[in-house]
């Protein structure tokens, strides 16, 4: 494959974000680590849920399927099984993936298949004008929530912890180097990676002005392979962290699906003969 | 030629099943002909268990017959419950040590005291089940060596002790009715002298059809009555490189199925009516998308939870109309327990050649229910593959081409210069998204148009008995064999019905349908599985103007019980009293 610029990776369509959206900060680093890395687009999969952020597989050059809400994640395990040679990034906003999807996630920390996941974490509902998302803040005043919502945000990072996914990081869509560092670094770990990308929603719940001052890069004195310091990081409240929390590698599962495949003696040889004496 | 019906009742949880299951299978590896039927409890343990098994030397068998020939009793409920069904000079085979019987001279009564034997014999009371047995083969002609055949291969592995009691239990059952039992009765089940038969589960069939057909991700969430798809298929599809995921709920099994078809492999799902309810949602992408995906779904009896361990065919508009907007589907019903095995043959190749969702239909009572069915021949299996983009296609890649049969190439991750982004939205032929309004009517009259080429399949129905009658019997899924036998019966007795049975659901065979009724048929029955006659109002709103003025007579029943043929009977010959 001849070696492609981050340009050559966008394709002519424009996207349909707001002016300002972090969207496209997200959209060009992802673009810097697929030049990075070399990617090969005709092996690659980009998967989306709905929302704004949903309507990105279409910007890359590559396959997408921009799927269903909240759905994303078993459809992108379904794509990795079935050909597990292929780059699968699976994106969607916080709506998509905490609140509709949320019951899909402790199940990928459980599998463990190799995929990324770019979550747009933007504390609202952006496409439906502006409701109040698992992460928006506690009395996020919106047409849903006239006097304020009542039930406090979760936090993804934690969440992302508590159920052990191998890979956990924060970015914000501002940050465009060190965001094109960690999609880079997700893409070469084995394994499920979240990556919770701050990417403001400019129109609904512009947090622009109050966002870079609580934010801090992860210490480098940070072990990633610390889970409980990683969690202490998560639960800090004076300081936003970017960076990666939590590294840790152990089998994926399409290798331990490979290796229920030769426990079962494979031949290769398609044996439905065999199986129907099973049953003389 | 015999043709005999048996049914074991007793206790849930005490080896009633797995009692009829070693009859079952004897009588098969004699080359006999076997249907069973089964109901039991919804609970692991306790409560009543009962599993009848028709077996003959020479008809295939059809359904599972009318009233009972021989019933063992192992308690006194089984007695209460099975008695009236036992036909006059029927013989009852009963634990003395349980209960006695009234007395009457209705019936040959054989007591034999199963948990005496199995605790003074063998010292171990379950070994109960294996009393009866040997007194069966004794009383009825099974070959002893075949019981003994099959306890070694299912308790072999137990240890020689374990093997030996069960022996000796099967040896004490046989020799107390030579000691003490004079036969009355004329009941004789006796090797047929033919090849074996290989005796499948609906479910079982089903699942070796998909992997006839190439199946290579199956994603599923445990529910009755289609778990045992999904444990076959963790066994077996392994063993052909094929993965399986017992996924969080069936909203993501079937999101798996369509990643993974998305992938370019064959993917399919199972479950049950409250699982089938979750996945309407996603049905529509899949629609939309234009994939390839098999959707089994195992009726029961519902609405919500309903009775899960019994059969119902009630979610036939569901599987039809399941979704927002308008999507189009194929939708099939499984007919028996051999067709489970083609019929998933023929699902695949629909889903593949048409790039559609395609739902199969079953339900509780073919998904559990065995039968003998002679091996498939695997090297005469037609298995089909989607279109794919050809080199010149690749260069100005449309996904969603409108083609002479409206189905367009379908590319795979992988393959250079045919990127595309599949999609939930309204899209152009291209694939990118699109809001106009003549664009969309266009892309619906695609994707309704490409199934219709799913009716000129040559299998799309079925016919019966009189080529052209006055009386059509027209049923659907698993009431074929019962409808077949009781047209079979009614033909006999000079009666002028025929019955079509259509294989293809969705969309409507309407057309073939028609055409037969026009031939002069007065009057239709409709037999179903439901409470309303889903399928009847279905046939209704399709009659051609022809045809209009013929009566379509609903015979619905909920309950979840099937048919037995006698009831079908009774109603064509109401039918034909009405035009004689």
């Amino acid at each position: 494959m001849p070696k492609m610029t981050a340009a050559q990776y966008k394709t002519k369509i424009e996207p349909v974000w707001c002016p300002g959206c972090g969207d496209f900060g997200v959209l060009n680093a992802i673009c810097n680590a697929l030049a990075a890395k070399e990617v090969d687009p005709k092996n690659t999969v980009f998967v989306s849920g709905i929302g704004c952020s949903g309507r990105l597989p279409p910007y890359v050059k590559s396959y997408g399927f921009h799927t269903v809400h909240g759905r994303v994640l078993p459809i992108a395990t379904g794509i990795k099984v079935a050909n597990p040679d292929l780059t699968v990034v699976a994106v969607g906003g916080d709506g998509d993936a905490f609140a509709i999807g949320g019951g899909h996630i402790p199940h990928m920390a459980r599998r463990n298949p190799s995929i990324v996941y770019i979550v747009m974490d933007n504390g609202t509902y952006g496409l439906t004008k502006g409701q109040a998302s698992p992460t928006g803040p506690l009395g996020m005043k919106t047409g849903a929530s006239p006097y304020g919502t009542i039930e406090p945000p979760l936090n993804p990072i934690a969440m992302a912890l508590a159920y052990d996914i191998s890979f956990v990081a924060r970015g914000y869509s501002g940050k465009n180097k060190e965001l094109e560092a960690l999609i880079t670094r997700a893409m070469n770990h084995r394994g499920f990676s979240l990556i919770d990308v701050i990417s403001p929603c400019i129109t609904f719940y512009n947090t622009y002005k109050e966002l870079p001052p609580q934010l801090a890069a992860v210490p480098e004195t940070h072990d990633v392979k610390d889970r409980a310091k990683a969690f202490e990081l998560a639960l800090k409240e004076d300081k936003i962290y970017l960076g990666v929390f939590y590294e840790n590698e152990r089998p994926t599962f399409e290798e331990r699906l490979r290796g229920v495949v030769d426990q079962s003696e494979s031949s290769g040889i398609p044996r439905l003969d065999e199986i129907f004496l099973d049953f003389a | 030629m015999s043709d005999y019906v048996f049914r074991f009742g007793g206790e849930g949880g005490e080896g009633v099943i797995s009692t009829g299951e070693l009859f079952t299978t004897a009588c098969a590896r004699s080359g006999l002909e076997i249907y069973t039927f089964r109901s039991y409890p919804a609970e692991i343990k306790g409560g009543h268990a009962m599993i009848q098994v028709r077996v003959a030397d020479k008809n295939i068998l059809l359904s599972r017959g009318d009233g009972v020939d021989v019933l063992v009793a192992f308690n006194k409920e089984a007695y209460d419950r099975h008695y009236k069904e036992l036909k006059d000079g029927g013989v009852l085979v009963f634990d003395n040590t349980d209960f006695l019987p009234d007395e009457d001279a209705r019936t040959i009564k054989y007591p034999i005291p199963f948990n005496k034997i199995a605790m003074e014999e063998i010292g171990v009371r379950l070994t109960k089940n294996m009393v009866s047995l040997g007194s069966i083969s004794e009383l009825f002609g099974v070959p002893q060596e075949k019981f003994k055949e099959l306890i070694k291969e299912k308790f072999g592995k137990k240890g020689e002790a374990v093997l030996e009691k069960n022996f000796k239990a099967l040896e004490a059952g046989a020799r107390y009715v030579k000691e003490n039992l004079k036969k009355q009765d004329k009941v004789k089940v006796q090797p047929a002298g033919r090849q074996p038969r290989l005796v499948l589960s609906g479910n079982e069939s089903l699942s070796l059809g998909a992997i006839a057909s190439g199946l290579k991700v199956y994603a599923g969430y445990p529910i009755t009555p289609a778990s045992s798809i999904l444990e076959f298929l963790a066994k077996e599809l392994p063993k052909v490189g094929g993965v399986v995921i017992q996924t969080e709920d069936e909203i993501a099994a079937l999101g798996v199925v369509l990643g993974a078809s998305f992938s370019g492999k064959k993917a399919m799902t199972a479950t049950s009516g409250p699982g089938f309810s979750l996945m309407t949602e996603m049905l529509g992408l899949a629609v939309m998308a234009e994939f390839p995906a098999v959707i089994v779904n195992a009726q029961r009896a519902g609405p919500s939870t309903g009775m899960p361990t019994k059969m119902e065919q009630a979610d036939l508009m569901m599987s039809i109309y399941a979704g927002h907007g308008e999507a189009p589907r194929v939708v099939l019903g499984l007919t028996s327990v051999e067709d489970c095995f083609y019929g998933m043959i023929r699902a695949f190749n629909i889903a593949e050649t048409f790039q559609t969702p395609v739902i199969v239909l079953t339900d509780q009572g073919l998904a559990q229910r065995e039968a003998s069915i002679l091996k498939p021949d695997v090297t005469s299996i037609e298995v089909v593959e989607r279109r794919k983009p050809t080199a010149e296609e690749m260069t100005h890649y449309q996904r969603f081409k409108i083609t002479p049969d409206n189905i367009s190439p379908m590319a795979v991750p992988g393959m250079p210069d045919s990127f595309y982004s599949a999609t939930g939205i309204e899209h152009t032929e291209a694939g990118e998204l699109n809001y106009e309004p003549a664009n969309h009517n266009k892309m619906m009259n695609k994707r309704y148009q490409k199934l219709q080429g799913v009716l000129a399949l040559p299998w799309i129905v079925k016919t019966y008995g009189l080529e052209k009658p006055e009386v059509a019997v027209i049923g659907w899924g698993s009431g074929e064999g019962v409808i077949r036998e009781a047209v079979e019966i009614a033909n006999k007795e000079g009666l002028k019905v025929g019955a079509l049975h259509p294989k293809i659901l969705w969309p409507f065979p309407s057309e073939i349908i028609n055409n037969y009724l026009a031939q002069g048929v007065k009057r239709v029955i409709v037999p179903e599985l439901n409470f309303s006659g889903q399928f009847a109002s279905l046939l209704k709103s399709h009659l051609t103007h022809g045809n209009r003025n013929i009566d379509v007579v609903s015979l619905a029943k909920g309950g979840g019980i099937p048919w037995t043929p006698s009831e079908i009977v009774s109603k064509i010959k109401e039918a034909a009293k009405v035009h004689a």
